[in-house]
């Protein structure tokens, strides 16, 4: 409850937030798998965000079909040998370490031959490249592995036991997903935008079918701040639970859509005025007033980048998919 | 009705689609969208050569007498390779306010040229306070001797950077949203006075700027009757909406097959993700959004002759289908590419962003949705 407002508070504020991959990700599994050494050596460092951490688990052959992903580790004396790549990395440009899961026994049926490896992002033979968004950021690259060579201390639980790690992930921290903190800033943001533009006269915000549409919105995000909170009160009396829940589908599903059906709504109110695609002086370190509002810098770019939001973390196409076969025995 | 096309027209648009098959490839694209003006003078020349540059025009002015169909067939064919060049603002914009617009003398002074690849026009018209409402005109325009002074800021001007011409709306007379009072002015581009900033837009394409501080201008710069420019505007403008109806239907129809050519050729658990139902499903609600804007394209030439009330409704409905079918397929395409669908280096995000802008140009659907709802009359 405690991480849920502090992240909501970041989220409406609106405040950078700490980047989940150490926090929300590798740690738990190093609490909940790791041995003494390594929650030593890497806990304390994640806390601090002294290490910036990013997720190889996605390649350019296995997304939603993680579990036959073929990036090979050979064990050779204290060593992994580690061939293969990883793909829709964020952040690896800015990463000291990279979780990943790796093929351990091919033999072995595709989920248990699979280990969950943690790899130094400096050790020679590892290559980023960048992967250019149709936003124009970089958020996510390639990584390509060639003998990459990782201690075996580096393992994290038994060799061919990573998928009990990777389904950790499933569950865990799944009220994340609801994005509620973001899009209630996103909401406001948009009523200010349609309180700049105007038609005839009328400011957007002032037009009857804009109004409909953004209370239309603000229902659904009420409906999923309760859900939210919900969850939150179940786990808290069930203690934090390893299994996967419907929650975490609800939550992914509703939190993605209400946060993309307000960047619609954003472009549709901006119109034209989202049309030119002007550097952000944030970025690119001028103070050079810009050519157009403040205001119409993001809102396209923003538009493009959040179709990603349906389609990372489990697609929600694959999130229908375990809610049915796993929650409704259809 | 009739929706055979004729033979010189088949052969118009086959033409034109081997041209962009050969020079247009999606890797050439990038090339042209990164070069200095954003687009290729080079194809621009070939367009010419294939007489899409006078096509709309008389032929007594210089052009081909092409009309509402043969603009459509070639918008759409532009639309499926996703072309940079200005050939909307020119040929369909700047064409339109020469053919429905200019005397004798000003079109057999400028439509050889554009007919030639020559000369480009822009067309400027939004401003800051304006947005889709093409009455709602601040830029000034006082009287100067037997000329005009102009005096104002127009926004987002497309290819307002490269253009050789700028048509200008401006008030003659009247306040700021009288739909009498608008005057339409041809500029040069190279006027004292007329400042240009250009820019990419979110699409890769280009844009500008425009301010206009005191630029003189002639007599003969006028367009039409300077204190009843509008009906010619809302001329123009709907020749414009059926042209980018067209040329998203391309853009849609490209989409759609690169689509099921990835849901055929990406496997997943072992099998082509075309062998999901939900994704099945999917592409057949593509396919009937295409066939129904294809359709709306189609009902866009029919209307364009129209008169006006009817015209006017007519292009509404046409932009309301075309803006909610690409919505659709672009963010289905782009759902069902999963992650490649968002990468700049691959085709799928560039229709998705061009279909994106379609609707923001010349009213999007919520503006044309308010018009039509307002025409919505009570039965007894
Ligand atoms: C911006 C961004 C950041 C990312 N960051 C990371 C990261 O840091 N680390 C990491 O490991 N990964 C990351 N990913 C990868 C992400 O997890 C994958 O994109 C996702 O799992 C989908 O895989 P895919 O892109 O290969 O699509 P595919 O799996 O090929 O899916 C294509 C389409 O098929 C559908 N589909 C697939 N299987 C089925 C099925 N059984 N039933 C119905 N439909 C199906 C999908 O829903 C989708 O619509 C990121 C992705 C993006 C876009």
């Amino acid at each position: 409850m405690q991480r849920y407002i502090f992240r909501e508070e970041l989220q409406q504020t609106p405040a950078p937030q700490p980047v989940g991959f150490g926090t929300n990700m590798v740690g738990p599994i190093l609490i909940a798998f790791g041995t003494e050494a390594q929650k030593r050596r890497f806990l304390p460092r994640i806390r601090n965000i002294d290490d910036w951490w990013c997720q190889g688990f996605s390649e350019p052959g296995a997304g939603s079909d993680l579990a036959s992903l073929k990036t090979r580790a050979v064990r050779e004396g204290e060593h992994y040998v580690v061939n293969g790549q990883k793909t829709w990395t964020t952040y690896a440009q800015h990463a000291d370490w990279i979780f990943c899961l790796v093929r351990t026994d091919p033999e072995a049926k595709q989920q248990e031959g699979i280990s969950f490896l943690l790899i130094d992002m400096r050790t020679p033979g590892i290559t980023v490249r960048p992967i250019i968004t149709i936003d124009g950021g970089h958020e996510v690259n390639e990584v390509f592995f060639d003998d990459v060579r990782v201690p075996v201390e580096n393992l994290v639980g038994e060799e061919n036991r990573g998928w009990d790690c990777a389904k950790l992930l499933l569950g865990h921290e799944r009220t994340g997903a609801a994005r509620v903190g973001v899009s209630k800033e996103r909401l406001r943001r948009l009523k200010y935008v349609a309180s700049q533009v105007e038609e005839g006269g009328r400011r957007l915000i002032d037009s009857p079918r804009i109004r409909e549409k953004i209370a239309g919105i603000e229902v659904e995000l009420k409906a999923l701040e309760m859900t939210v909170l919900r969850v939150l009160a179940a786990s808290k009396r069930a203690g934090e639970s390893r299994n996967a829940d419907p929650a975490s589908s609800i939550l992914k599903l509703r939190g993605s859509e209400i946060a993309q059906s307000i960047t619609e709504l954003m472009m549709e109110v901006a119109g034209p005025y989202a049309l030119p695609a002007l550097a952000d002086p944030e970025m690119d370190g001028t103070n050079e007033p810009g050519l157009m509002e403040d205001w119409a810098r993001t809102i396209a770019p923003v538009y493009f980048n959040w179709r990603k939001l349906s389609i990372f973390g489990g697609t929600n196409e694959i999130q229908r998919q375990i809610m049915s076969k796993a929650f409704m025995g259809l | 009705m009739n929706f055979d096309l004729s033979e010189e027209q088949r052969l118009l648009q086959e033409s034109l689609r081997r041209l962009l098959a050969d020079r247009y490839g999606f890797t050439q694209r990038n090339a042209a969208m990164a070069a200095p003006e954003g687009w290729s003078r080079k194809i621009w020349r070939s367009y010419a050569e294939l007489g899409l540059l006078g096509l709309p025009f008389e032929e007594a002015d210089g052009g081909f007498g092409g009309g509402p169909v043969e603009a459509m067939l070639v918008a759409e064919a532009l639309g499926e390779a996703l072309t940079l060049e200005p050939w909307f603002t020119t040929v369909v914009l700047g064409g339109g306010f020469l053919r429905h617009g200019a005397s004798e003398a000003q079109r057999r002074a400028l439509v050889p040229q554009i007919a030639a690849g020559e000369a480009l026009v822009a067309f400027a018209q939004m401003e800051t306070q304006s947005r889709y409402s093409l009455s709602d005109v601040a830029t000034e325009a006082r009287r100067d001797g037997d000329g005009w002074v102009l005096e104002g800021r127009k926004r987002v001007v497309l290819h307002g950077d490269t253009a050789d011409w700028v048509v200008v709306t401006a008030r003659t007379s009247g306040a700021r949203s009288d739909r009498a009072g608008i005057g339409v002015f041809l500029v040069p581009a190279s006027a004292p006075g007329l400042l240009r900033q250009g820019y990419a837009t979110v699409d890769g394409q280009r844009a500008a700027e425009v301010t206009l501080s005191g630029v003189r201008v002639g007599p003969d710069s006028v367009l039409g009757d300077p204190a009843e420019g509008l009906p010619l505007v809302e001329r123009v403008v709907d020749e414009a909406i059926a042209a980018l109806a067209a040329e998203a239907v391309g853009c849609m129809s490209a989409l759609h097959a690169l689509t099921l050519e990835y849901l055929k050729t990406r496997h997943q658990f072992g099998r082509a993700i075309g062998q999901f139902q939900v994704l099945q499903h999917r592409a057949s609600d593509m396919m009937v959004a295409l066939e129904q804007a294809r359709s709306m394209a189609m009902y866009a030439t029919m209307m364009l002759d129209e008169p006006t009330p009817e015209r006017r409704s007519a292009m509404s409905a046409v932009k309301v289908q075309i803006g909610r079918s690409a919505k659709l397929i672009g963010q289905h395409a782009v759902q069902m590419h999963g992650g490649i669908g968002i990468a700049t280096e691959y085709a799928a995000g560039h229709y998705f962003k061009r279909l994106a802008a379609i609707d923001t140009l010349f009213g999007n659907v919520d503006h044309h949705l308010e018009t039509l709802a307002a025409e919505v009359s009570a039965v007894a």
